[in-house]
């Protein structure tokens, strides 16, 4: 019986390392994206020079804020053990959505909550597929992204562009801060991380989501509501697609239905990075801003190298299965404890 | 009444109505002409144009059966198309049927390499199926653009061409190619035991590990099969277009794969798989496809019919709705709470009670 | 047999009945538990004890009968409305989410909310405040999967603190702690005790229910069998209502069994202090041609682990094995199999069937597998072997093309006992053969069993049933508590000697010749 004692008499450095690192161990993978993230920076201006101008790294937020968005929303859905691949083609749908109807006039103020409920309602599909109907949550959101595509397409089968002054506003706005702008984009990619990460640390909703992660059949034997927790993060993911429809639009100005293909792996790969269990039950909406961060900063030493786009994607896929198999370990060594 | 209880007699039933609806909206749906020899219509495009998901989804039958899935087929058959026209297009005669062949080989041979990545992180190092293959989802078109460089390789090569475009007795190569492959891999899985045993190991992987099965090398030979066979359909996709289109090649041909298993009545669980199911499958997905255009549609919008398909199709397997069925034939008590979702589910919930009542 | 008492009951369930597909799980059974009182609960395999807490935790709604709660009828719906009743439940394998911190899962659902959410230090200074209650001083911030399950168990004891539970369950859980751990368990649900909660034990180690249960309710086959105060109840007696009696039409096996066994050659096995730590202590085990060795126990006694040990569907890391005086590594199910082991499950379910496959590709699936995938059995092969054992071993129905899944539970073990038996094994291993089956097909394995130890195979047979142990056997080893205790000649013992030997606390060893 080995009952750690608290009241231990004073701690000396190494022992607060190992207490940290003991009650932390699920921190462990988002500090590796941290450490990723400032070797990537830090390689970055050594090759280039100018790579750490405020310019741009003001610019990584402004180009991925829309990435940011869902990355919050899917964080969710991991978090739980689940995955939501319509993120994509949900952002796609709501932004060509909007775009249709700032064209025909409809006023600013009915579009946002149109588009955001629009997102919601694929959301909700998919989570009662997933809730009530035991479907795969692969197989419930893999009908989200047809339903998404298909319908974007309905709207319309070309771009159709805005010239809406509100929507042009997000991101045409730079709020200066010495060298350094943010977008109102930005501030709500901000905004929605932040959000995300009180609810997921300081809610009992937010806990439940661990816990069903952790354990399902735990969760739902300690009396947590499990149905209508596991419905609303894919409700919240689509909230967020709706959420990120609108920023692309308004960062491209312009909705096109061809928008966002490839971009729910884009977000897990994110997600993951970022230090998510895709396994469920460990993550953080923190972590997952990093891991935009890192997949964005990729993004764009790749465009100062002049190298092929394709490289992102090469290089993203190396780092999540890097994580992946370091998480692999990381379940395999905590199994062997229990 | 046997043969309603066969199984295929469902996916069968759809597909025939799908087909006598086109007809009976236009009588040239099912229309065949004959042009210099050759049989042309709808019918026989759709017999063409299946080709390459039928291969894919041959590959997805497989690994589904050993409770896995492969998604990075569309990205295997990026890089296979990719690899092939490049080396015809590097090569100094494009059209010399040596070339041709080395392309193909080599192209084959790197979509085998990829499969076995898949297998070997799935079978040696037991990630789960949706995650090890999703890496290669992710990257494989970033190879395939790098193969490309980035452009959009196009060739001019009468015997590659041959390959999707050209015409054998009567009726096109790809067509050929594609009944060669299922009866090659039907012969593979059922004159062998192979077939039964990936069913063991898709259905009870621990009774089957303590029969002695050896579920790692079925496993990752799935994987390995899945690999190449999305190769072969990266080949005919390439020859179809004659152009390596790294971003668009198999475009979530994932999706409609998996789509058309199910539809064939292999359950995504795994176990008893059909390849004959899978085949009428992936022809109801190319002939509702075909319909959508037909009824004026856009092609770009067809994914909304394909959602609804995918959700009657999930709907129909799912055990709630299951017990909705049995309690509207038969009333009875419910059990189980009504948090749990999926607790009163016969399916889930059996096997549960049988082991705290055994 | 009821026991008459001044408390009145906490909780009363009367006439619970539960029935599942083919099966009654449970009949009409009358369960009462006092406030204060440790109450255990007794009964082998499929006795209904796991279906009896299901039903009071809510997990299972009941056929028939009432539950209720201080008096106050109830109708659970979820295991919610169980946990508002004031009854919680500590599971065997802790239902407890280990991605969380200890104080965490102390307080889930139950947190201290100040004006921005969760107040974390208030969730962990009052989640301290419950361990300390129960004596354990733990970093709360710590995550649970750090912790040792016995630990585990005691945080969710504290959880069900927090839930002011009335009613505790504690569903097997000392079967994987070590004494030290016991002894904590036993101190904390003493205390309990004294403030007056109720609390359900079950448990598989009778040392451990005669130290610290007030009271035991036997059930058996679904049914009660009785209620007795600890004290008026002495272990021969407890054993026999949990084992039962049958009547014996079967002599005719036991005189065949009858034989003399030549143990003066290399015995066909020898397993030499195979054991895996906090799985089984180091055993010995021969067996020699054309003998049945029993392994006697009640369950969680070692009697499976040990021959999982064996077969290889588990790893020892302990002691070496033996086939013919040849040493074998087995470390896997297929070495195993490469010696001409067989071993057929405990679990039919989830360790034996094929559920969808046919009954056929079922019998063949070993000879298969052993084969590897290219040389697929003919058709005459497969007919071969098929019709050799239906017939032999009477499967109904005798269409061997039906899903297995759609059998009986006796047929179904019949073409398992088919598929070990088409390999040609030298050593058969079963355990639970005749579980849950009717007595027509329990008689047909038995005999089949003894016609082919007659004829040379050598088998390990586990059964609890101890009567048809001491029917088929040449000798039967005892096992208790995680160690083998001893063997016994089944010519020489009856079945009130066995029954003994099982429930005796002192931990002598018995040689054969006694």
């Amino acid at each position: 019986m080995s009952a750690t004692v608290v009241d231990a008499p004073a701690p000396t450095a190494m022992d607060r390392v190992r207490t940290f690192s003991a009650r932390r161990a699920s921190v462990l993978p988002t500090l590796a994206a941290i450490v990723i993230l400032v070797i990537l920076l830090i390689g970055a201006q050594a090759e280039f020079g100018n790579f750490l101008s405020p310019r741009n790294l003001s610019a990584l937020l402004l180009d991925h804020a829309y990435l940011m968005v869902l990355a919050v929303g899917m964080t969710f859905v991991i978090v739980t053990g689940g995955i939501d691949l319509s993120v994509g083609s949900v952002m796609a749908f709501t932004g060509i959505l909007g775009s249709s109807m700032l064209a025909s006039g409809t006023p600013v103020w009915i579009v946002i909550p149109v588009m955001l409920a629009g997102g919601a309602a694929i959301g909700t599909l998919i989570g009662v597929l997933v809730q009530y109907f035991n479907v795969q949550p692969f197989i419930a959101s893999l009908a989200g992204l047809f339903l998404g595509r298909g319908l974007a397409y309905v709207v319309s089968l070309s771009s159709i562009r805005v010239e809406n002054e509100p929507i042009l506003w997000l991101q045409q706005t730079r709020f200066l801060i010495g060298d350094w702008y943010i977008t109102p984009t930005g501030i709500i990619a901000l905004a929605v991380v932040a959000a995300g990460a009180v609810i997921m640390a300081l809610t009992r909703f937010g806990r439940t989501v661990y816990a069903i992660g952790g354990s399902e059949q735990s969760a739902r034997l300690m009396g947590l509501s499990v149905a209508r927790t596991k419905v609303l993060v894919y409700v919240i993911s689509g909230l967020c697609g709706g959420l990120a429809g609108l920023l692309l639009t308004a960062y491209s100005g312009a909705g096109y239905p061809r928008n966002g293909i490839g971009t729910e792996l884009d977000v897990i790969a994110c997600v993951v990075i970022g230090g998510t269990l895709l396994t469920g039950g460990r993550g953080y909406v923190l972590g997952s801003m990093i891991g935009v961060f890192v997949f964005a900063t990729i993004n764009t030493i790749i465009s100062f190298m002049g190298a092929e786009q394709s490289w992102t994607h090469i290089i993203i896929g190396a780092l999540l299965l890097l994580f992946i198999v370091v998480q692999r370990a990381i379940v395999a060594r905590s199994d062997r404890r229990t | 009444m046997t043969l309603l209880k066969h199984h295929l007699f469902w996916p069968s039933a759809a597909l025939a109505t799908l087909v006598v609806v086109n007809v009976i909206a236009n009588p040239n749906f099912a229309k065949i002409t004959m042009r210099d020899g050759d049989l042309y219509g709808n019918p026989v495009t759709i017999l063409r144009e299946s080709a390459p998901l039928m291969l894919v989804a041959l590959g997805m039958t497989l690994v589904i059966a050993t409770r896995g899935i492969d998604l990075s087929v569309g990205a295997v058959m990026a890089v296979s198309g990719a690899v092939s026209l490049t080396i015809i297009a590097d090569a100094p005669d494009p059209g010399s049927l040596g070339i041709v062949v080395t392309a193909i080989a080599t192209a084959v041979l790197v979509a085998l390499v990829l499969g076995a990545w898949n297998g070997f992180l799935v079978s040696v190092l037991g990630i789960q199926p949706i995650i090890a293959t999703l890496v290669l989802m992710l990257a494989g078109r970033g190879v395939a653009l790098l193969i490309t460089g980035g452009a959009i390789t196009t060739v001019t090569s009468a015997p590659y061409k041959f390959i999707s475009n050209g015409y054998l007795i009567l009726l096109p190569v790809a067509f050929f190619i594609w009944v060669a492959v299922v009866a090659v891999v039907a012969l593979i899985e059922r004159r062998t035991a192979l077939g039964m045993l990936t069913e063991a190991v898709g259905i009870n992987p621990e009774a089957s590990r303590l029969a002695g099965v050896r579920s790692r090398g079925i496993i990752w030979g799935a994987y390995i099969a899945s690999g190449v066979l999305a190769g072969v359909a990266g080949i005919i996709n390439a020859s179809n277009t004659m152009a390596a289109d790294s971003n668009n090649a198999g475009y979530l041909i994932e999706l409609y794969a998996i789509l058309a298993v199910v539809l064939g009545g292999t359950s995504l669980m795994g176990g008893k798989f059909s390849i004959a199911g899978t085949v009428i499958g992936v022809l109801t997905v190319t002939t509702l496809d075909k319909t959508i255009q037909f009824f004026g549609v856009p092609p770009a919008q067809s994914p909304v019919f394909f959602a609804v398909v995918v959700v009657i199709v999930v709907l129909v397997q799912s055990p709630r709705v299951h017990q909705w069925g049995r309690s509207l034939s038969r009333r009875r008590s419910g059990h189980g709470p009504g948090d749990a979702g999926g607790e009163p589910a016969a399916a889930s919930a059996t096997p549960t009670r049988q082991e705290v009542s055994a | 047999m009821t026991v008459d008492t001044d408390v009145p009951p906490l909780v009363s369930m009367r006439g619970i009945t539960i029935a599942f597909p083919g099966v009654l799980a449970l009949d009409g059974v009358d369960f009462f538990l006092r406030p204060g009182e440790v109450h255990s609960l007794m009964g082998e395999n499929g006795a209904g004890k796991s279906t009896l807490i299901k039903a009071l935790t809510g997990v299972y709604a009941i056929d028939s009968g009432t539950i209720a709660v201080a008096g106050e009828e109830r109708r659970f719906d979820s295991t919610a409305d169980a946990q508002a009743a004031g009854i919680s439940t500590v599971y065997q394998e802790v239902n407890l989410c280990a991605n969380l911190s200890v104080g965490e899962n102390v307080m889930l659902g139950h947190e201290p909310r100040g004006r921005l959410g969760i107040d974390w230090s208030a969730v962990h200074r009052e989640a301290a405040e419950y361990l300390a209650s129960l004596g354990l001083h733990l970093d709360t911030r710590s995550p649970l999967a750090q912790h040792s399950i016995a630990i585990q168990q005691l945080v969710a004891i504290s959880r069900a603190m927090v839930l002011e539970a009335k009613v505790l369950i504690l569903d097997e859980p000392t079967s994987s702690l070590d004494r030290g751990e016991v002894e904590q368990l036993f101190t904390v649900m003493r205390a309990l005790r004294e403030r007056g909660v109720a609390i359900l034990f079950v448990s598989h180690f009778l040392d451990q229910v005669y130290e610290i249960s007030d009271r035991i309710t036997v059930l058996r086959n679904g049914r009660l069998i009785g209620e007795h105060l600890v004290a008026e109840l002495p272990r021969e007696a407890l054993v026999t209502e949990m084992i039962g009696r049958e009547l014996d039409e079967l002599s005719a096996i036991s005189d065949a069994a009858d034989r003399d066994i030549d143990r003066t050659g290399t015995p066909v096995l020898r397993a030499a202090g195979v054991g895996k730590k906090g799985v089984l202590e180091p055993a010995d085990l021969e067996v020699f041609e054309g003998e049945v060795v029993g392994l006697a126990g009640l369950l969680g006694s070692g009697r499976t682990e040990l021959v999982r040990l064996l077969y290889g569907a588990d790893k020892a890391d302990a002691g070496s094995i033996e086939m013919h005086g040849e040493p074998a590594k087995v470390h896997a199910p297929r070495h195993a199999i490469d010696r001409r082991i067989a071993f057929s499950s405990e679990n039919r379910r989830s360790e034996g069937v094929v559920a969808d496959l046919t009954v056929a590709e079922n019998m063949v699936l070993g000879v298969q597998a052993q084969r590897g995938w290219v040389r697929r059995l003919s058709k005459a092969e497969q007919d071969a072997i098929v019709t050799e054992y239906m017939e032999a071993l009477g499967v109904r129905p005798a269409d061997p093309h039906v899903p297995i899944g759609t059998l009986s539970g006796g047929n179904q073990q019949k073409v398992l006992l088919a598929r070990w038996l088409a390999m040609q094994p030298e050593l058969l291993i079963l355990d639970e053969p005749t579980r849950g089956i009717d007595v027509g097909a329990k008689a047909d394995i038995q005999r089949k069993v003894a016609e082919l130890a007659a004829k040379g195979l050598s088998v390990v047979f586990i059964s609890s049933e101890l009567e048809e142990v001491l029917r088929i056997t040449q000798r039967v080893a005892v096992l208790r508590d995680r160690r083998k205790i001893g063997e016994l000649d089944p010519t020489s013992v009856d079945l009130d000697g066995l029954v003994d030997f099982i429930a005796h606390a002192d931990h002598d060893e018995r040689s054969v010749s006694r």
